[in-house]
């Protein structure tokens, strides 16, 4: 990777990082907080809604938003041609 | 000898042979491997491993009473949200970087990306979190022998030392993590077990997680008459501020724990470090959503058959754990009913009997019962193994071999290592028997110190090319002091303050965690840069694919191979690369 490559490479890390701590915000100090009282007025299967997302809802969503990052990682990856990744223990 | 005693010693036995067996197979000869298993390990086995090192004797037994008992409900979500939102920030901020980077401990980086003296605080405060933690474990491991087996509590914390010395000692991460991936196995079933078989006797639905959502508007109604708020009411124990604060402080402090980013540089790659993450959230999910339900159907079954029940008819699980005391009954004004209401009217239950006693008040026949304490053994063996781990490798790593004695060979390192453990295990064992009073309040302060001493530090150095050694220095020390002095402050054993803005103490790690991020800004705009070898090192362990400097950096020569490749015009005279 040439520098002009790196540091494309990097916004587009840092731009997925963005929006999937954008919503880990959301799901967990937003619906599961700030906004809890509001979303408990709609009940699903049983669950008011902001009290799902707090117990609930928001962990369903951390393991999704890690696996799109994973996923999307490794198509950028692909894309930037690194197919050979560091597997080496580096200690002195 | 009951049939409950019966198969809960079968378990028991049959796990701990497989653990053996496993750190037979795996013993090690190398300082890579004892340390962070060769860098090794394919993400799901790892995932695995860290699911069951974080999960502690705690999270298997207590967090379902403390969701539904300690709070009304909704107050529990701290812990649920916390617990697990941190892994996200592993996953995203440092997993793929430190792999890279690819060092045996987190002291190691914090002392190669910044200073000496940097290092030693962060050795110290990972001796200190892990040592506190470990205590909570081999606590857990003598209860759980007491309450199944009738094994005196000392007896059971022997035990369970002396087979995490068989395992840890002989086959360091590598032993320690392929145990893990069984102890996960066996936590995972005696958890979920018990939880479907209630969901289906109390909703019909095998998937606790559901079934979970069809009890909730008759647990709301029966709390409302006993006089407690309702269950999924929010803010009725803890306010706004406070449950942002508290869930955020237990979110950063795990992405600073370091016996949970270690386990990122066991695993193979840069690649196979992100999904270890993935795997590791995945496993610790199951759990963690089932735990709330578990919490919320035991609630409704003890309130349906306790409340309002007559003294001399009690259910017989109810005798049993009223035996050894996780249950205690004083009918206050003597009309032969219990009456619970809130601050527990005449009942005291302690929150460890959810998990417990879940199979027996369902009905569940006595192999679950004993499977579930094997379950809590696996819970607390796992994290106590990590944790000693860590203890381990920050003495003969980064004291011993880094600071005392550089040329020692491996062999000696590794000797070193060895007895650093087995002296680790002894502290444990000896703290696991006589618990200090606070061990509980300052497991959950941990997460606090955490988030305000790591993370940051972390995440900066990683992020920012132009973090200086003393700008981080000076954070981690502003974040650290000012947070231990609010809790020194706050806390009921100590100050008994009434802190800034109602704060409470567990959630002061957030303001501490702001508090560095300042400062070590801050100090950054004014303190010596970090050399342009160093930032482009920094600049290469953002990508994942292989590449020079990482390697030079760690022989000792980052400074002439950044010349070689014309990334800086000479090497500074004098001592060059890392010390």
């Amino acid at each position: 990777m040439d520098t002009a490559q790196r540091s494309e490479y990097w916004r587009r890390n840092l731009r997925l990082m963005s929006v999937l701590l954008a919503i880990w915000a959301l799901v967990s100090f937003g619906a599961g907080i700030l906004f809890v009282d509001l979303l408990n007025q709609i009940v699903v299967l049983g669950f008011p809604l902001g009290f799902w997302f707090a117990q609930q809802g928001s962990i369903l969503v951390f393991v999704i938003l890690i696996a799109v990052y994973v996923w999307r990682m490794d198509k950028l990856d692909a894309e930037f041609g690194i197919d050979e990744y560091e597997e080496e223990v580096h200690h002195s | 000898m009951s049939q409950i005693q019966l198969w809960t010693l079968v378990f028991v036995v049959l796990t701990f042979g497989v653990y053996i067996y496993i750190a037979y197979a795996s013993r090690v000869s190398s300082t890579a491997g004892f340390y962070i298993a060769s860098g090794g390990v394919p993400a799901p086995a790892n995932g695995a491993a860290i699911a069951a090192d974080w999960m502690s004797a705690a999270s298997f037994i207590s967090l379902a009473g403390i969701v539904a008992f300690t709070g009304n409900g909704y107050a529990g979500s701290v812990y649920l949200m916390g617990w697990t939102g941190g892994y996200v920030l592993l996953a995203l901020l440092l997993a793929p970087y430190l792999r890279k980077f690819g060092k045996y401990t987190i002291p190691d980086f914090v002392g190669d990306r910044y200073s000496e003296s940097a290092r030693l605080v962060a050795v110290v405060a990972a001796i200190v979190i892990s040592f506190v933690y470990v205590a909570g474990q081999m606590a857990g491991v003598g209860l759980v022998f007491q309450r199944f087996l009738g094994v005196g509590t000392v007896a059971g914390v022997i035990l369970g030392m002396v087979i995490v010395f068989f395992y840890a000692v002989l086959g360091g991460m590598k032993g320690i993590t392929w145990t893990q991936v069984a102890q996960y196995s066996v936590l995972i079933v005696a958890y979920l077990i018990p939880a479907v078989a209630i969901s289906v006797q109390l909703s019909g639905i095998p998937v606790p997680q559901i079934g979970f959502g069809q009890i909730l508007a008759e647990l709301d109604g029966l709390q409302r008459d006993l006089g407690f708020e309702a269950y999924t009411a929010a803010f009725t124990q803890t306010n706004m501020l406070n449950m942002v604060l508290i869930t955020a402080a237990l979110m950063f402090g795990t992405a600073g724990l370091p016996h949970v980013i270690v386990r990122f540089y066991t695993a193979k790659s840069v690649r196979a470090a992100r999904y270890s993450a993935l795997w590791a959230l995945f496993f610790i999910a199951l759990l963690y959503t089932s735990a709330p339900a578990i919490g919320a159907f035991s609630k409704l079954n003890f309130i349906d058959q306790i409340a309002g029940t007559r003294i001399d008819a009690t259910p017989t699980w109810f005798n049993t754990w009223s035996d050894v005391g996780l249950i205690t009954l004083d009918d206050a004004n003597g009309n032969g009913l219990i009456d619970y209401g809130p601050g527990g009217g005449e009942l005291t239950v302690n929150n460890d009997i959810m998990v417990l006693a879940a199979p027996e008040i369902a009905g569940l026949p006595a192999p679950v019962v004993g499977l579930v304490a094997a379950g809590a053994l696996a819970a607390a063996l796992s994290t106590a193994s990590g944790l000693l781990l860590v203890i381990s490798s920050s003495v003969a790593n980064d004291v011993y071999y880094k600071r005392i004695n550089p040329r020692a060979t491996e062999a000696r390192q590794l000797l070193v290592g060895r007895i650093a453990m087995g002296a680790a295990i002894l502290v444990a064992g000896y703290l696991g028997i006589n618990p200090p009073g606070f061990v509980a309040q300052v497991v959950a302060l941990a997460f606090g110190l955490a988030a305000a001493s790591f993370f940051p530090i972390l995440v900066l150095g990683i992020f920012w090319k132009k973090t200086t050694a003393m700008g981080a220095t000076a954070g981690l020390v502003a974040g650290l002091v000012t947070t231990m002095a609010y809790m020194l402050w706050t806390i009921d054993i100590y100050g008994d303050g009434e802190g800034i803005l109602g704060i409470a103490e567990t959630g002061f790690g957030t303001v501490g965690m702001l508090i560095n991020f300042v400062v070590t800004i801050v100090v950054s705009q004014f303190t010596p840069k970090p050399s342009p070898a160093m930032q482009e090192l920094v600049e290469e362990i953002r990508y994942p694919g292989k590449s020079k400097l990482v390697a030079a950096h760690a022989e000792g020569h980052l400074d002439e191979t950044a010349a070689e490749e014309g990334i800086i015009d000479e090497p500074p005279s004098g001592r060059a690369g890392r010390d």
